[in-house]
């Protein structure tokens, strides 16, 4: 598979690999060109519904082949995958536990253009909140496709949460990596500071490792794909041997990695705790990197953040 | 429909809403209205024309109900203690700490196939279940009771929409128009009339009965299940509070509670009911 590509595109090849499996339905909402469901249709259009633009319906669709039996995926943008359809994922889906995959794409400031009605910034926290939920929120291409495999071996409801930018594939570049739902990976080893990161601040976090690095600071750096349930244990360790916490995550800092991150330590092991991420605004349209730089979603804050965390400690 | 199957599903529904009010009675609260006003079509679902083993209520291939008014899960939890999927005692548990029998519907509950109670998404179930028995070859059908109150929401006719798309027509629905809803009639509240026509226009077959007719919600089942290439929808005409006369089209028994002697005029009118089918 072509590494540097978007999480969507990464998923969609995934869906199509994994879905050889006659329970697995996929359900899409005019969007299987977005979302990249159109492989999985393409190979298997007897398991694939485009129920167009209706959201409820699908989720509702969903449920009900769940019910019978089936391991079902529905699919739009994240804003409407955990805001528009709330109710229905929370009732149809979460209340009776069935085998339902949300799949959000196009998450985060990095929609881009589009701009705020189309930036999901609550996703996380919102599908986070709902009992026996799993969310998941791969960095790259090879995390994503390890993370579809997992999901779909799984039964129960979760949330997976993709990016439409291509994003640089780092995950494969590490030895024993080794993906795991609910179980966050040590990128690097760290004893001054710890970053925790999902999605594609992950290949932020590294890169504001390698600039810590020339000055000294030696960070640990934490993808945490699996925002629910959290790894309390890679946590409390590294809470433990660094002494503090960066938290980064292309979301309101309200309610998703940060605040997941700042529960176990706050009940646990209290260290200093810094969250990056979008400061309870809005989004805005403009270019997803100048987007990022504007909410200061970049290797250089988080590095800024450390250093001053570390002066906490 | 012949005499004897009338009279013995006539007799389930009166069986039906005598084990509902005493449930909701021993509770303490629950609505009364709307399980009184489906009591026939549950009876002839559960006891004549729906395929569910007792012993075996997870059978993949079995016939499905949604009951999307999922508040009126008094009713539907009656009858599936009257059919045997557990014992009629449970029932006393209805609504208290610790039961599986919540105020709304449980797909936990033996017998049960959906979880409902927000309204307006049953229908979008029942048509995934429908699309899914499809495209695995089963033999069944997918059965939906909705709320007329219920069909304002928007999701039914997304859903309403799609099965008439895909011509799903092993999907059998219900609205149970009683004509109330909790604010008052739907023709104060919000009229979603002409309710066949709007379903017909989405490329449903429609059929029009008497709702508190078993002999005529049997045939109309029967008819639906004829229906090649279009879903049907059964509009059933009934009376919110059916069969006690002081409940009957009083918008206050939607969820409120009869006084002591209400309820003494409801158990004796059910039970000569019962007596005289009996005899």
């Amino acid at each position: 598979m072509e590494r540097n590509i978007s999480t969507r595109e990464a998923y969609g090849r995934a869906l199509e690999e994994f879905g050889g499996d006659s329970s697995i339905y996929v359900i899409d909402s005019d969007l299987k060109s977005c979302t990249m469901t159109k492989y999985f249709a393409d190979k298997y259009p007897e398991r694939f519904f485009n129920v167009g633009i209706a959201e409820s319906n699908m989720v509702g669709i969903g449920a009900g082949m769940a019910a019978c039996g089936a391991t079902s995926l529905v699919h739009t943008f994240a804003i409407f995958a955990a805001g528009r359809v709330y109710d229905q994922v929370r009732n149809d889906v979460a209340y009776p536990g069935l085998n339902v995959k949300v799949v959000g794409s196009h998450a985060g400031l990095t929609v881009g253009e589009d701009g705020a009605t189309h930036q999901a910034l609550e996703d996380i926290s919102l599908m986070r909140t709902i009992p026996g939920m799993t969310v998941v929120v791969p960095s790259d291409a090879n995390e994503t496709r390890l993370a579809v495999k997992a999901i779909l071996e799984k039964k129960g409801p979760c949330y997976l949460r993709t990016g439409r930018p291509a994003v640089e594939s780092v995950t494969d570049t590490f030895d024993g990596y080794k993906f795991e739902l609910g179980k966050g990976v040590q990128l690097t080893d760290g004893n001054d500071v710890t970053i925790i990161a999902c999605g594609l601040m992950v290949q932020r976090a590294l890169n504001a490792q390698k600039i810590l690095e020339k000055e000294g600071i030696s960070a640990r750096v934490i993808d945490m794909h699996t925002i629910k349930p959290i790894d309390r244990d890679i946590i409390l360790k590294a809470a433990k041997e660094t002494g503090a916490i960066v938290t980064a995550e292309e979301h309101n800092v309200i309610g998703g990695l940060g605040s997941a991150v700042s529960e176990v330590i706050a009940s646990e092991y209290p260290v200093p705790v810094e969250r990056i991420g979008v400061n309870d605004v809005f989004g805005h349209s403009g270019h997803p990197d100048e987007l990022l730089e504007k909410f200061g979603l970049t290797a250089e804050n988080i590095a800024e953040k450390a250093k001053k965390i570390i002066e906490r400690k | 429909m012949n005499k004897d199957k009338k009279k013995e599903l006539s007799l389930w529904a009166d069986k039906i809403r005598k084990t509902a009010l005493e449930t909701i009675k021993n509770a303490g609260s629950g609505h009364i209205g709307g399980s009184m006003s489906i009591a026939e079509m549950l009876s002839v679902l559960y006891f004549d024309e729906m395929d569910v083993t007792v012993t075996d209520p997870e059978r993949e291939d079995r016939d499905r109900l949604v009951l999307s008014k999922g508040h009126c899960s008094p009713a539907l939890y009656s009858a599936l203690a009257l059919k045997g999927f557990f014992p009629l005692e449970h029932l006393k548990t209805f609504r208290k700490i610790d039961s599986d029998l919540s105020g709304h519907v449980e797909i936990h509950v033996p017998g049960v196939d959906m979880s409902t109670g927000s309204l307006g998404q049953g229908l979008s179930v029942a048509l995934g279940m429908a699309l899914y028995s499809k495209t695995q070859k089963y033999d069944n059908y997918v059965y939906a009771i909705l709320g007329d109150g219920e069909i304002q929401e928007g999701q039914i006719w997304e859903a309403a929409m799609c099965a008439g798309f895909y011509k799903v027509d092993n999907l059998i629905g219900f609205v149970d128009n009683n004509k109330l809803q909790l604010d008052g009639t739907l023709e104060e509240v919000m009229s979603p009339y002409p309710i066949d026509r709007k379903f017909e226009a989405f490329g449903w077959n429609v059929i029009k009965v008497d709702g508190n007719d078993v002999a005529q919600v049997g045939d109309a089942v029967e008819l639906a299940k004829e229906q090649k290439g279009r879903p049907t929808m059964i509009v059933a005409e009934t009376v919110k509070g059916k069969g006690v006369s002081v409940f009957e089209g009083q918008v206050r028994f939607h969820g409120g509670q009869p006084t002591e002697e209400e309820w003494q005029t409801a158990f004796r009118e059910i039970d000569q009911r019962i007596a005289g089918l009996e005899g």
